[in-house]
């Protein structure tokens, strides 16, 4: 009896596993002839190639850095925070706002420089500070508006509570700052596509200073990051919290504060990636959030939702798949939305729990 | 004055009277227990009292102060710490840094030192696994673990939920050694237990809980002798 039961239980097992199987011959060997047909016909040269890689390190550590606030936020409450790329780009208006204020600055009448020429690394910190500060402000509110009334519910009510705060703070911003697009006043340092040259191959491929700021301010946010989860009494607890609630409150935990500075770094997290954003790309509007937001979730499924580490390798490898991706399968480029939506599925059929996941589950024991 | 002072309170699962008006007390380093079986309210009550939930009537005190609302968290700094139900090990952390939590809410970090190597002292399987997984551990070292970690709040009243849920008789029997060994050193415990012939062996008064009430409280070697006890609980015709 028992052992038909087993056998049941196998079968339609067997039956996913062998389509999950045919799927993936087929599009190893769909991606093979692709590349093989690419670089046989010799259309990019290293140059190119060098020049897609920086560009996906470049987007990649920005999705990471929003992938965080969504992994951190999952790991605590089991929960998608959807409304997280609108707080990512609150922050970018913030940081415009203040960008803007300080080039209307003029702090040197006689030759009419402004603050922001006059200050320029201090203009740019002010910017990231503000930015975050905003988007932690929204964050918290949000948490407390939207998810905390429903923390007993089922887990798929805080989830549409999400979508809604999605829609509403990007109608909100709409209202408030006008559908016209704006362009990001950076200061004259971080002038957009000047940066050093590097040759290759008798061509150049241009490192920008606004890409290497983004990128390095990223590692610096996520390094930051580890060591505030891993290393500190606030981040013991915030493990604490994402384990047990009930025994963490047990040790003297104040389980409320610690979802809600959750919801606060988070929130800052994704008010620097904003600024970086607009720093980087120049131009923002109230829909910015929308597509990095639904990138960088699946940069942290990627790497296994609710992981640290994952949601930072997940949004480099995304960013540079999705830069490579086009020019390796010799399509269009703008059909990288594609293909990092496709890498979402994939990642759904075949390892549901993250690349990481199982590595470090095998760690553990 | 009483330690603890629980009077007639009230608990409820949204509609379900979990409580219906339990009283209790514990003094001074006394070591007390609440028997009864499966559904009887005992887990209820020690959560009510830690502060997980709170009663809808009735009132806590500790100490003289009214604490029916005050949420667990404070209550730690209070004094008061619970082992729970399964023991609730973080099975990511290290068991030393499940130590570390239990000493989260301790702010005499001058002391802490000593405090690890009471628990140290107390529990010496814990100090060769301090670097592994907890989750790991067998249910025996998992339970000591529970037990070490509530101890590095320094509480001075443990409350401690079914600690022999699980084991083997023989580390059941290690276990209430311990919980008698803490008692020498000035912690005071209120104990749940299912198996009422060892808590009622290291008790010095306890409580016979029956769907949500109390029916019978008295010293521990009198409950041992009681006929209702012996029959329901102790398995002795």
């Amino acid at each position: 009896m028992s052992e038909s039961n087993a056998e049941k239980t196998v079968k339609p097992l067997d039956t996913f596993r062998i389509v999950q199987a045919i799927i993936a011959v087929l599009f190893v060997i769909f991606l093979s002839w692709r590349l093989y047909s690419v670089i046989s016909a010799g259309i990019y040269g290293p140059d190119t190639w060098l020049r897609f890689t920086i560009s996906g390190l470049i987007i990649g550590s920005v999705y990471s850095v929003i992938a965080i606030g969504y992994t951190l936020v999952y790991g605590i409450l089991f929960m998608i925070n959807f409304a997280h790329g609108e707080i990512m780009m609150l922050g970018a208006f913030a940081g415009y706002f203040v960008l803007e204020g300080l080039n209307g600055l003029v702090v040197d009448q006689a030759a009419g420089v402004s603050f922001l020429d006059q200050y320029q690394i201090l203009s740019v910190i002010l910017a990231f500070v503000v930015g975050m500060v905003m988007a932690a402000i929204v964050g918290y509110y949000l948490e407390k508006i939207a998810y905390r009334p429903l923390r007993g519910a089922p887990r798929l009510i805080p989830l549409i509570s999400a979508i809604g705060a999605s829609i509403f703070l990007q109608n909100a911003a709409q209202l408030i700052f006008g559908p016209k697009r704006r362009t990001y006043q950076n200061p004259s340092a971080l002038t957009r596509s000047v940066g050093w040259r590097i040759p290759i191959s008798g061509e150049e491929v241009i490192l920008t200073y606004t890409g290497a700021l983004t990128f390095v301010l990223s590692i610096l946010l996520l390094v930051g990051l580890y060591v505030l989860v891993q290393r500190t009494r606030f981040g013991r607890a915030m493990r604490a919290v994402a384990e047990d609630k009930q025994t963490a409150a047990l040790m003297g935990i104040n389980v409320d504060s610690v979802i809600s500075t959750t919801f606060v770094i988070s929130g800052a997290l994704g008010g620097a990636a904003g600024v970086m954003w607009g720093i980087q790309n120049g131009i923002i509007y109230h829909y910015i959030g929308f597509i990095p937001g639904l990138k960088a979730f699946t940069a942290a499924v990627l790497g296994g939702i609710g992981n640290i580490p994952g949601a930072m390798l997940g949004g480099i490898f995304l960013g540079i798949v999705e830069s490579l991706g086009p020019a390796a399968l010799g399509i269009d480029f703008q059909l990288k939305d594609v293909i990092a939506f496709s890498i979402l599925v994939l990642v759904l059929i075949f390892r549901p729990s993250g690349i990481l996941s199982e590595v470090l589950t095998e760690e553990k024991v | 004055m009483a330690m603890l002072e629980v009077n007639d309170i009230h608990t409820f699962y949204g509609n379900i009277h979990a409580l219906k008006g339990i009283s209790l007390t514990v003094e001074e380093n006394e070591i007390v227990t609440l028997i009864g079986g499966n559904g009887a309210g005992k887990t209820t009550t020690l959560r009510t009292i830690s502060g997980l939930l709170s009663p809808r009537h009735g009132q806590v005190k500790f100490e003289g102060e009214d604490i029916s609302s005050t949420p667990a968290h404070e209550l730690v700094y209070r004094g008061i710490t619970m082992v729970p139900e399964g023991r609730g090990i973080f099975s990511r952390l290290s068991v030393s840094e499940n130590l570390d939590m239990g000493a989260y809410s301790r702010e005499d970090k001058s002391k802490l030192q000593d405090d690890y190597d009471r628990v140290f002292q107390l529990f010496p399987r814990l100090k060769e696994r301090r670097k592994q997984v907890a989750g790991t551990l067998s249910g025996g070292e998992q339970q000591m673990l529970a037990t070490a970690r509530a101890l590095m709040a320094s509480p001075r009243l443990l409350l401690m939920d079914e600690p022999s849920m699980g084991l083997a008789p023989i580390l059941v029997e290690n276990v209430f050694e311990t919980i008698k060994q803490i008692n020498k050193d000035g912690t005071t415990i209120l104990l749940v237990e299912q198996n009422a012939t060892v808590a009622l062996s290291v008790a010095d008064r306890g409580y016979v809980l029956q769907t949500g009430e109390i029916v019978l409280k008295d010293n521990a070697d009198n409950l041992k002798k009681d006929e209702m006890v012996r029959k329901a609980y102790l398995g002795i015709d």
